[in-house]
Formats: C-alpha cells, structure tokens, sequence
C-alpha cells in the first residue's frame, strides 16, 4: 500500500473539517476525490502535504508503511510526496530553473543520487518541459511570477515532471483553466502516470476526468467519503448533482 | 577643561593644520578653511538633530582617526565652481569631507559614450580616515556608468562625497558599492543634478560597515529629465545603515522612480528617510516611491519614513513602505518541492534581495554581488 488515511479528523483554526476519512491508494492507481465547496477536499491535500495551519486531530496516515504525520513538509517531498497547488505561489527574484534545480538536488542528494550541475540540469529540464510544451523561456523567469493562471499550473505538472513523485495529489489543478490549457495538462499527467507512482486528483468538476480517467471515485461530503466506485460515479455526480450525495453524507 | 564631544573633533585640527601647509591652490586653500570652519562649528550630528534622529555616531567618534588626503586633481581648477555648488553645511561630515576632499574629476566628454565603466574605488587602510571627494561633469549627450565601490577591510572611517551633473540629454548610469568590513565606518553624500531629458539611474548597495550612512540629494533643473534611485541595504548582527534621499522636482515634466530594500537580520538596524518635493511649478510630475523591508529576526529593527511633498495639483505621485517577515505560504510552497526550511527562507531572502541587483546591467557587477548576497545569507544556492 502506497497511501493509508485511517479515522482522518483535521481541520483549522479549532474548527474540525475532516471527520473521519478513510483511503487506500496502491501504485499504479489513479484517484478522484469529488466533493462540493467545504467538503474538505483542499483540508485533505493540506494535510497530507503538511501545512502547518492545519491540524490533525485524530487517525492516521501511512506513506509505504511509515507515518507520514511525523515529517516536515520537506521530509515528506524528499520522500516522494508531491503537491500542485490550486494557487501557486509567486517567488519574486528566483528562476524557474534555478528553483527546480534545487529542489531536485536535494531530493537526488536524500537517496544518495548524484546531484546535477546547473549545465547537466539544464539538458534534464529541456526534457521534461517537453511533457507540458513549455519552452525554455519559462526557465529563465522568476517562479510563477507574471504567469498566467494556465502558465502556472503547467509548471506545476513541470515541478511533478522533475521531482518524479510516487505520490501525486492535484489539487483542483483544472479549477481556471481553458479548454487548452486544460489538454495540455491532462495530457502531462497521462504521460507521467506509471506503475510506479500513484495520482490523487482532487477535483469539484467532472471535466478533468474527461482527459485523465481514474481507476476509482471518491465523494467527499461533510469531511467523509460518502459513496465510492469507478469512473462512471464521475459521470453520474455530473447529471444529479452533488445534493445527491449531500442525502447520504447524513444517513451514512 | 574640554568636554569630550569637543575632543572628537579637534583630533582633526592640528592634522586641518598640516594639510593646509601642503595647499598651494589659494582657491582651495579659502575654500577647504571655510569648510573646516564650518566643521568646528557645527560639530559632528547627533541624535539630537532630526536627520540623525535613529543613527548614533558616537562609537565613530570615540576612535582616533589618521587623515590621510589633501590631494589636488589639476583639473579641479576648471571645475571649481561646481565644487563650490557642494553644499558642505549640510552637516558636519559633509563640511569635514570638502575640507580634507582628495579631490577627483572625471569628465565626459560631450556626445561621447564610454563603453568601459568608469570605476572609482576607495578603500582605507586600518585606523584611518579618507575624505575621496569625486566631481563627475557629464557633458550634453554623454553617456557612461560610473561603478564607486567602498571596500576597506579593517577599521577605518570612509567620509566620501560625489556630485553627479549630468548635462542635457546624458545618460548616466550610476552603481554604489559599499562592501566595506564589519569594523568600518562609511558617510557617503551624493549630490545630483540632472540637466534637460537626461536620464540618471543610480542602484546603491549597501552590505558591509558596523555603522553606514548614505545621503543622496538629487535635483532636476530642466524639463524631461528622469531618474532612478534604487538601493538595497542587507544587514547582519549589529550593523547599522542609514539613507537619507531628497528628490527634488524642481521643474515640470521629470520622472522619478525609486524601489529600496532592506534584509535586516540579527539586531540590525536600518534607516530609510526618503523625502520627495514636487515644487509648485513643477506640474506633470510623476514621481514613484517604494521601500520593504524584510526582517529576519525578531530583533532586527528599521525605521522608516517615505514623505511626499507636493504643491501641484497636475501630477502623479505614489509612495509606500512595507516592514514584514517571510511569507507562510512561499515558505510552505517551497518546502513542498522539498527545500529544507533553512535553503527556503535563503532562497526567499536571496529573490527579495535580487529584484534589486537584477536591474544591474553589468554581468561582473552583478554575479559578483549576487555572490555577496549569497555570502551573506551564509547559503550555497
């Protein structure tokens, strides 16, 4: 087992908003987590990516078997857990490729790989930035800075590319996007996606699902997951609507 | 019976003394007495004085200093007028500067543009004083960059001053280095006076000196003229850094812009006084002012005070200033893509730092300081 949430109870600022989530996710697998605004959807990318304004109350959660609640955010990347952010921040004064160089190196560093030089880098970015068709240009401008909102989210499937995650949580990376913008990334995960790693997609709308297909859905309501199946759970939560679910969150 | 204030400053009389005997330019021997006569006067700052509210000099003043200047650039002879315009009562740094000014000129000739920076370096031998006093005439049409670094290892005092007079439609480009050791003392004085559509950019770099303090008073004096006054001051343990800035729009017509920054760590201090008059006349004024500041420590302090005086209704004017720490969310963002906490906030600080030295135009100057802030930072990035 890659993922293991148990019991889930977080939430912020003394408020509980997951209240009792369970997930399995093995390698090789991709998932959805639907759910309706307050769900809990972004509570649960936060905590398994270890921001500190958020809280965990109770249960558990194991990463290959290890607790994952223990380690810092940056442990927890070194490790091989990855976020895309639903708005990415903005580093003013730091290139792209200097920033992902960086980061690479550490993790390269973390399981005794070599680390690359900023000319050997460059050659493995070029690679990489083929998968979301972003030139070179992109690596020599500041971190998001005066990105457009699809030129963002393009980088952070670019920042997945490089750093080669086995856990890949995508949180509402299709919120904003055009329908292009929309392909291009989609077509970057499905070209990443491998029996090596595992994608967790967290989304409101079915139409990323259009373009990634998950092997398994999951509805988030009221911080537990109220109904689960395959892909064509999506599909059905398109056509009735999440108060659909919202009824079983409470009889559950 | 002297007081000890008094003893600060009389350890330059009989040295005045020495150099005069040496002055065989009658024109700058009056003018070099009226300056020192003026320094007598008037004493060093104190806290006392409004412009030197937050900076302290009393551990510059404690030390005994050994003057060593006195030095005639011929060509100032030509030039004296316009070194007679320094306004040397400005305080008592700027009068003891123009009394001990190693004097320097440098000359642009006119529609000529120097491809080579034209480098004025100062550094200052341990206990000493040095008073470089360099007048740069920019004639109609020149263009050129001037790179003054300070970088004097040990303990010293720098009192240094430079006027810029940039002719109609010259451009100058102006970078200010002060690199010095952490046992030094540096006042720098800069006076500007941009002449029609010339066009002045000035990156001032403050990293080095237990105690700096930098005055920049810049004027426009004919219509179309613009310039840029930006800095960086980045502090560690108790240094301490002051600028004080006066753009004066005298005229109508002129642009300024100016972005400081400050990166204050451990018990440092810094100053930013920058004051901004937009005269009566002078409509079609657009005039831009920022200064942030990072702090890194919950000790570092900065005192700062952006003003804008404006007496005419047709123009454009902005002015701000921001005092904060590290952003949570850039933080928790690059320790997602597994930064260690200490490599995040360097690399933030670095890129906070670096909009400033990004302007920098020339690729020496600019990977050297980038280094230097990377030094600072104690980081490998």
């Amino acid at each position: 087992m890659l993922l293991e949430v148990r019991d889930l109870h977080a939430g912020i600022d003394g408020k509980e908003i997951l209240k009792g989530l369970n997930l399995q996710v093995k390698k090789g697998e991709v998932h959805a987590i639907m759910g309706p605004n307050g769900s809990g959807k972004s509570t649960l990318s936060k905590v398994l990516a270890g921001h500190p304004s958020y809280e965990v109350i109770s249960g558990e959660v194991l990463f290959e078997g290890n607790n994952l609640l223990e380690l810092e955010p940056d442990e927890r990347a070194r490790e091989g857990v990855f976020m895309a952010f639903q708005y990415p921040v903005e580093v003013p004064g730091v290139s792209n490729s200097q920033f992902l160089r960086l980061a690479y190196n550490q993790k390269a560093k973390h399981h005794g790989q070599d680390e690359l030089d900023p000319l050997e880098f460059n050659d493995y970015l070029k690679e990489k930035a083929k998968v979301v068709e972003m030139s070179s240009e992109f690596f020599k401008r500041s971190v998001n800075e005066g990105f457009s909102g699809g030129e963002k989210k393009r980088n952070e499937i670019l920042q997945m590319a490089v750093l080669e995650p086995k856990l890949a949580i995508l949180d509402e990376t299709d919120s904003g996007l055009d329908i292009d913008a929309l392909r291009i990334v989609a077509e970057g995960v499905n070209t990443l996606r491998s029996s090596e790693n595992a994608i967790i997609l967290v989304t409101h709308y079915q139409r990323l699902l259009n373009y990634i297909q998950p092997d398994f859905v999951h509805v988030l309501a009221g911080g537990k997951i109220v109904k689960e199946g395959g892909k064509e759970l999506a599909i059905e939560l398109e056509e009735k609507g999440y108060d659909w679910v919202k009824g079983a969150a409470g009889s559950k | 019976m002297i007081s000890t204030t008094t003893v600060k400053e009389t350890q330059f009389t009989e040295q005045f003394r020495n150099l005069l005997k040496s002055e065989t330019n009658d024109d700058l021997r009056r003018l070099r007495e009226e300056a020192f006569a003026a320094f007598s006067l008037m004493g060093f700052p104190t806290v006392k004085n409004e412009d030197w509210k937050y900076t302290n000099v009393a551990p510059l003043l404690n030390s005994q200093w050994s003057a060593t200047s006195g030095n005639d650039d011929a060509a100032v002879d030509q030039r004296f007028d316009q070194l007679k315009a320094f306004n040397f009562r400005r305080n008592g740094f700027t009068a003891l500067n123009l009394a001990f000014a190693d004097l320097k000129v440098v000359h642009i000739a006119k529609e000529t543009s120097l491809a080579e920076p034209i480098e004025l370096m100062f550094v200052a031998d341990e206990n000493t004083a040095i008073f470089p006093h360099v007048l740069v005439i920019a004639e109609a049409g020149s263009k050129a960059t001037i790179v003054e670094s300070y970088d004097s290892p040990g303990k010293s005092f720098t009192n240094s001053a430079i006027q810029v007079i940039v002719g109609d439609n010259a451009n100058i480009t102006h970078y200010r280095v002060q690199r010095d050791g952490i046992d030094a003392y540096n006042v720098g004085t800069t006076e500007v006076s941009l002449g029609r559509c010339s066009r002045y950019d000035s990156t001032n770099i403050n990293l080095g000196s237990a105690l700096s303090r930098h005055d920049i008073d810049l004027k426009f004096t004919a219509e179309g003229g613009e310039a840029f006054v930006d800095g960086l001051y980045m502090l560690n343990g108790s240094q301490h850094h002051d600028t004080h800035s006066i753009i004066d729009h005298q005229v109508p017509n002129c642009t300024s812009h100016q972005t400081y920054k400050g990166v204050l760590n451990d018990t440092s201090r810094g100053v930013f006084n920058g004051k901004v008059f937009v005269r009566e006349n002078a409509h079609g004024t657009d005039a831009q002012q920022s200064n942030k500041n990072l702090l890194l420590s919950d000790n570092a302090r900065v005192d700062t005070k952006p003003q804008l005086e404006i007496f005419n209704d047709d123009v454009k004017c902005a002015h701000g200033a921001t005092v904060g720490q590290l952003e949570e969310e850039e933080l928790f963002y690059l320790l997602t893509r597994g930064l260690p906490m200490t490599l995040a906030k360097n690399l933030l600080t670095y890129g906070f730092a670096e909009e400033v030295i990004n302007k920098i135009g020339i690729e020496s100057i600019k990977s050297e300081l980038d280094a230097a802030v990377l030094n600072r930072l104690g980081a490998e990035i």
